[in-house]
């Protein structure tokens, strides 16, 4: 019998590594050649119906009628559904909203009926011709508005919805959901503090802006499954939705989500699923695709949250921060959505990284008639970190401080505690101290002058730190599956959507790290399919490498196992003398010796013909351990496994006649945990970068007194463009997360959310105002000095 | 209002180096007779306002929106879509540097640089920002494509 055999490899097995290279993206030629299928790229397909959004012109108003019959008319119409077609409520956590507005509409663009029609431009004109009389309402366009004592209700049955995780409405008025943050005394902390300031922040809700717009199709088949397709980051939670919403068993929805055209957390909210579904439901089952247009887009379908922040910050004549009051309104829109949980995570991480050891924090999600709110990049992150880094600014003003000396002598570390009392340590903090210092380095802060002028034009530079903790749900979790191929190749399965982030890559070099292989043996599909892919709980809040990057390992490491008893019988050794690397099992003391995994890949065949073994399956699941909900009074508990932190900066240059400035510089050093593959990480965090400056310096919808947006399209809605970017700095510090992959910590998210206030710092030092409204446009810089003299 | 299906009117084009006859209404738009018609879906649909560039295609070697452009003026004319580039050194130079993250405006920007090259082939700095400004790209920070196309411009 043949048993050990030499492998031809005299220095013995190397090991390979994979992890902190940048190996390009997999999807990468499909991708440069305009082959890769996005959901839409398939709506051609005979046989396929379409459908479309009539959408309302008003932001709040009873509807009295809705008249179909001219649009019924129109030849190549096959159905129009209303809400009264589709009487249920949807939302998580609170569901409060119809998918077609059924007895009033709350937001100007909400839908108001659905057509069916055989061609796209039919289902176009016949959605113009839905007639509705509405009997209008007063409207309420802002948070703070919508605080006040008399203002208009927009959810009138507020007690009656339905609570599917933790969410605390106030029935009677215009909040979604509160959180309470009460930390420490605050007597003793106001006691204490020798410098308060207090100051009012806001930012406008805003758009994703994804190129590719949202798009959905359904399909119920005479069995009873209904297929979905859906350009989305969370394929799970469509099937959960529909089958809850609509009494069909899970097993019987299956969901398929294909690349995806960027999303930026938009794509996270299932609002055009139910809508696909009815619409496939009324004509039989037939499939019906849904593709908004630009302009439905950025209306109708959920946006960019916004907030008024008011904040009173105290400090010792040292400069050591001893109190903070936060009121954070969060402007929710018409429903409440994501909003609700964004507020709560407004909440959580309130003070920013520095160490207050008395803090109160409301934080309330509020409704007003404006295009409901879901998850933005940063969940409520860049938002909070704008009004409490405009505040920092001015306290260390009042102090006398250097800003970035008066952020590192305050910043939290180890043995400190979160505003929810979480206790920190090495792992669940990244290095904040150490971000600042590079980031010192970076920018040579100590050589730079804070303010410089030339002629009309005035160069500053503003800074800023963040953190941020994901605010999952305590059970969030993943699975994966490796296959092997009997040409020693993997096929890894799972359910991390592919939104651009190269998510899917990266896996694949986490695998390759563990199985010590190529990367190009690991093979990935870019699909998800809920029926066939292990389950993943959503790709958001700069989560899936972390759940299935630990899916994986687990998954790697009981194939590992089950290569080493096959081949422990080939070799004649025990399964503890093996080890795995380069394609090979191999007897550790003599790495020579082994056989090739393409030859157990399937179990081993004798020359006899006797096998043994079979296919080499590895199976793996991981789940959040040791999240609690929060303390409803005090908001104690922990929210999330770690807190990446960062510092950030950003140089001015204002052109003080007209007030219009460019952007030169922007830099962020971020605690990344360990870097899987820089050249990803880089183009992420500078990505990030890029929509946080856009967003801050002039992204905002317009509304008239109406609520009427004025700007629903990229003409007037911009969006920085090629040529506009700054000069971009990147550099990381790498201190493990001991519960991650490798040590990693999410970065997807981060390099946005200090942009924002690093811009706001920046150009109210050039200014010589305080700008404190978002979006920093020449108008709004202009309008701040003229009120102000 | 029952009429919008029934005029149609033959169109002959050069789609990809194939000549291409088609029967379409008045109202149809290029970009979308691409798509639907010959099956050609990597130029894409992101604003159908020429805001976005993602729909960018070369009409007779210059770049075109096609969704600004109606099939009927696309008749007697020559045609390139991203389908129609075989491994040129434009979509080289993008992977080489990963000019992009979900490659959703991909094609647009590669059939931009494409037009931009055959035009003025040795475009300056200015003259690039100039035509890659009607291009968004919402994932990246344009650096990675800033730095594809300086080498796509670089003489060598
Ligand atoms: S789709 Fe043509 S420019 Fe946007
Ligand atoms: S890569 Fe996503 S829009 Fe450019």
């Amino acid at each position: 019998m043949i048993v050990a055999r030499s492998l031809g490899n005299k220095e013995g097995v190397k090991i390979r590594q994979s992890i902190g290279k940048s190996i390009p993206r997999k999807e990468t030629w499909e991708k440069v050649t305009g082959t890769t299928k996005y959901i839409n790229d398939t709506s051609g397909e005979p046989g396929l119906l379409h459908a479309k959004i009539a959408i309302s012109q008003h932001a709040h108003a009873k509807i009295k009628s809705i008249d179909s019959s001219d649009a019924m008319k129109i030849q190549g119409v096959k159905a129009i559904i209303t809400g009264q077609n589709a009487p249920i409520l949807t939302g998580s956590p609170l569901a409060d909203r119809p998918p077609i507005a059924i007895d009033k509409v709350r937001y100007y663009g909400e839908p108001i009926a659905l057509i069916v029609a055989e061609q796209e431009y039919i289902a176009e004109m016949a959605a113009l011709q839905i007639k509705v009389e509405y009997e209008l309402l007063p409207v309420v366009l802002s948070p703070s508005d919508a605080l006040q004592k008399n203002a208009p209700l927009i959810h009138e049955h507020l007690a009656e919805y339905k609570r599917h995780e933790d969410v605390y409405p106030e029935p009677g008025t215009n909040i979604a959901n509160r959180t309470k943050i009460r930390k420490g005394n605050m007597e003793e902390g106001w006691k204490n503090s020798d410098h308060t300031i207090e100051v009012e922040v806001t930012s406008p809700q805003s758009d994703h802006a994804a190129i590719e717009m949202r798009c959905c199709s359904a399909q119920v088949l005479p069995d009873g499954r209904v297929i979905i397709h859906s350009a989305s980051q969370s394929p799970f939670v469509i099937r959960r939705a529909i089958s809850q919403s609509f009494q069909i068993p899970l097993h019987k929805v299956i969901v398929h989500t294909p690349m995806v055209g960027g999303s930026f957390g938009g794509k996270s909210a299932i609002q055009m699923e139910f809508l696909a579904f009815l619409a496939s439901r009324a004509v039989g089952g037939r499939a019906v695709n849904l593709v908004n247009s630009r302009e439905v887009d950025m209306i109708s379908s959920p946006v960019h949250i916004g907030l008024h922040a008011k904040i009173k910050l105290g400090c010792s004549l040292e400069g050591k921060m001893m109190a903070a009051e936060i009121l954070h309104l969060y402007d929710g829109g018409a429903y409440s959505d994501r909003g609700a949980v964004m507020s709560r995570s407004g909440a959580v991480d309130c003070t920013g990284p520095y160490r207050i050891d008395n803090v109160h924090c409301d934080s309330l999600c509020m409704y007003t008639n404006k295009p409901y709110s879901t998850s933005f990049r940063g969940f409520g992150h860049p938002e909070l970190t704008l009004a409490i880094e405009r505040a920092m600014d001015l306290l260390a003003t009042r102090v006398g401080m250097d800003p970035l000396e008066f952020r590192f002598f305050n910043a939290i570390g180890p043995g400190d505690t979160t505003p929810t009392q979480t206790l920190l340590d090495r792992s669940n903090l990244g290095d904040l101290p150490m971000c600042i210092a590079k980031l010192k380095t970076l920018i040579h802060w100590d050589e730079l002058s804070l303010r410089e002028t030339k002629g009309h034009l005035i160069k500053a530079t503003g800074v800023c730190c963040f953190w941020k903790n994901s605010n999952t749900p305590t059970d969030a979790g993943a699975g994966a599956a490796i296959l092997f191929n009997p040409d020693g190749s993997v096929n890894l399965l799972c359910g991390a959507v592919e939104i651009g982030q190269g998510t899917r890559t990266a896996l694949t070099q986490l695998l390759a790290e563990r199985l010590r292989m190529e990367e190009r043996m690991i093979n990935i599909t870019m699909e998800v399919n809920t029926e066939t892919d292990p389950y993943q709980w959503k790709t958001v809040a700069s989560r899936s490498t972390f759940l299935v990057g630990n899916a994986l390992l687990n998954a790697a490491d009981d194939a590992i196992v089950q290569l080493k008893n096959i081949a422990a019988i080939v070799l004649q050794c025990s399964p503890e003398e093996l080890d795995v690397g380069n394609g090979k099992v191999f007897i550790i003391d003599r790495p020579a010796v082994g056989i090739e995994i393409e030859k157990i890949a399937y179990g081993y065949k004798y020359p006899n013909g006797n096998t043994i073994g079979g296919q080499i399956i590895g199976r793996g699941s991981y789940a959040m351990r040791n999240l609690t909900l929060l303390d409803p009074e005090t908001g104690e508990g922990n929210p999330g496994p770690e807190w990446t932190v960062g510092a950030q900066a950003v140089e001015v240059e204002l052109n003080t006649r007209e007030y219009t400035y460019k952007i030169i510089k922007a830099v962020t050093v971020i605690d990344a945990g360990k870097v899987i593959n820089p050249q990803f990480a880089r183009s992420q965090i500078t990505g990030a970068m890029s929509m946080g400056l856009s967003f801050a310096s002039r992204e905002a919808f317009i509304f008239n007194d109406k609520g009427a947006i004025l700007n629903p399209q990229f003409r007037t809605y911009k969006l920085i463009r090629y040529g506009e970017q700054p000069e971009y700095f990147v550099d990381f510090v790498e201190t493990p997360h001991v519960e991650a992959p490798f040590g990693l910590r999410g970065i997807g998210e981060h390099g946005l959310i200090g942009m924002p206030a690093a811009l706001a710092n920046s150009l109210s030092i050039a200014a010589g105002v305080e700008l404190n409204h978002l979006p920093l446009t020449p108008e709004m810089i202009w309008r701040t000095i003229y009120d102000s003299v | 209002m029952s009429s919008y299906n029934s005029a149609l009117y033959p169109v002959e084009m050069e789609i990809n180096s194939e000549v291409q006859t088609i029967r379409i209404r008045a109202a149809d738009i290029l970009l979308y007779t691409l798509r639907d018609k010959f099956g050609l879906t990597g130029s894409k649909s992101g604003c159908d306002n020429g805001d976005c560039g993602s729909c960018t295609i070369l009409v007779n070697r210059q770049p075109m929106k096609s969704c600004l452009m109606l099939t009927i003026e696309a008749d007697g004319k020559q045609i390139t879509t991203i389908e129609g580039l075989m491994n040129s050194q434009v979509q080289n130079i993008f992977a080489q540097h990963q000019a992009f993250q979900c490659g959703y405006c991909t094609p647009g920007f590669i059939m931009n640089c494409e037009g931009l090259r055959n035009v003025h082939p040795i475009a300056d700095e200015e003259t690039i920002r100039v035509w890659l400004e009607s291009n968004i790209c919402r994932c990246t920070s344009y650096e990675e494509i800033h730095h594809a196309v300086k080498d796509i411009f670089t003489p060598k």
